[in-house]
């Protein structure tokens, strides 16, 4: 049977969330998608550059990818549910990814104004995704508000550190119902890899690929990494143990037994 | 007559409906979202709403984003 990540009513192949900042050129950033076999994808909302002609983002999306809008530059929730409003009037569909950050110097989101932008968007139809520090009662509250998956983030947005955050995000995956999906701060395929066997449901990545020397190969080998992980962790992972367990048997070769 | 368009003041000589406005800037309507004194106007309303002065809008679009 497929393996099939189930998020928002749908069946969501690919368990490698793409984020589309970054990138040095709209075409790159199309080959990137396809390399990565993306099915869900987010995009910012900016206010338009009067007078500049840009490129629309959409037109280099894949017709058959899956548009999440971020709430990113909400400083609480009511900014947050303003810019979830837009994107759907816009035409980008209604999953949202709610991220309401005050803090500029680490752009850690805010739990509270968070949930409360989460139950806004829920009962206004909204497939709500929210970014968010990974805490276990905040988590479940979005979960109980009707959060489609939680979002924890490894590590600071852009900070390539990894999965610094992995004792909380692991009680969040035996705890939470929804799918946890790690946002933010993964910087190498073997951080994606981690969150996988760990069981989180998916990862999203922007910055490690958008800004890799070559960023279409990038976003394949993290491809890559995300299967290989969720097959660990679907084949369920050897426990690590303090002393050695011969894995060929000791006995009964070149040496004579009864000395 | 002043208008706040994209929180920037521009001055601008003769009312105008919304849709005039966005063609007159040179944007493509296409996968463009107006709002007007914080309501969101559907594209089918732009051309049925005139500008007063001292109104905010803010035309938005998709950008790249994480």
């Amino acid at each position: 049977m497929e393996d099939l990540l189930t998020l928002g009513g749908q069946s969501i192949k690919s368990r490698l969330l793409i984020g589309t900042g970054k990138f040095s050129g709209y075409s790159l950033m199309k080959k990137a998608l396809e390399a990565a076999q993306a099915d869900i994808v987010t995009v910012a909302l900016r206010r338009v550059d009067v007078g500049s002609k840009a490129e629309n983002i959409l037109e280099y999306i894949p017709k058959t990818c899956i548009l999440m809008a971020n709430t990113s530059g909400a400083r609480n929730a009511d900014e947050a549910v303003r810019i979830a409003r837009l994107a759907k009037a816009s035409g980008a569909g209604h999953w949202i990814k709610v991220e309401v950050v005050q803090d500029n110097k680490y752009l850690l989101p805010d739990n509270l104004e968070t949930l409360k932008a989460v139950e806004i968007l829920v009962r206004e139809g909204f497939v709500v995704l929210p970014y968010m520090s990974p805490d276990l009662s905040m988590a479940k509250r979005m979960a109980d508000a009707g959060a489609a998956a939680v979002m924890p983030l490894g590590a600071p947005i852009g900070s390539n550190r990894g999965i610094k955050t992995r004792e909380l995000v692991e009680i969040l995956v035996q705890e939470i119902k929804v799918p946890v999906i790690v946002d933010a701060g993964l910087g190498s395929p073997s951080d994606a890899c981690e969150c996988m066997e760990m069981g989180c449901a998916a990862v999203l990545v922007n910055t490690a690929i958008a800004i890799a020397r070559d960023p279409v190969a990038m976003a394949q080998a993290f491809r890559e990494a995300v299967s290989a992980g969720r097959t660990a962790y679907l084949a369920g992972l050897a426990s690590p143990g303090s002393v050695a367990s011969a894995s060929s048997p000791l006995t009964g070769f070149l040496r004579d037994e009864t000395r | 007559m002043i208008l706040t368009l994209n929180g920037k003041q521009e001055s601008i000589d003769r009312p105008v409906t919304l849709e005039a406005l966005v063609l007159a800037k040179g944007l493509c309507p296409d996968k463009l979202v107006v709002e007007h004194n914080f309501s969101i106007i559907s594209k089918e309303d732009w051309p049925k709403i005139t500008v007063k002065d001292q109104d905010m809008i803010e035309i938005i679009s998709f950008v790249g984003g994480g």
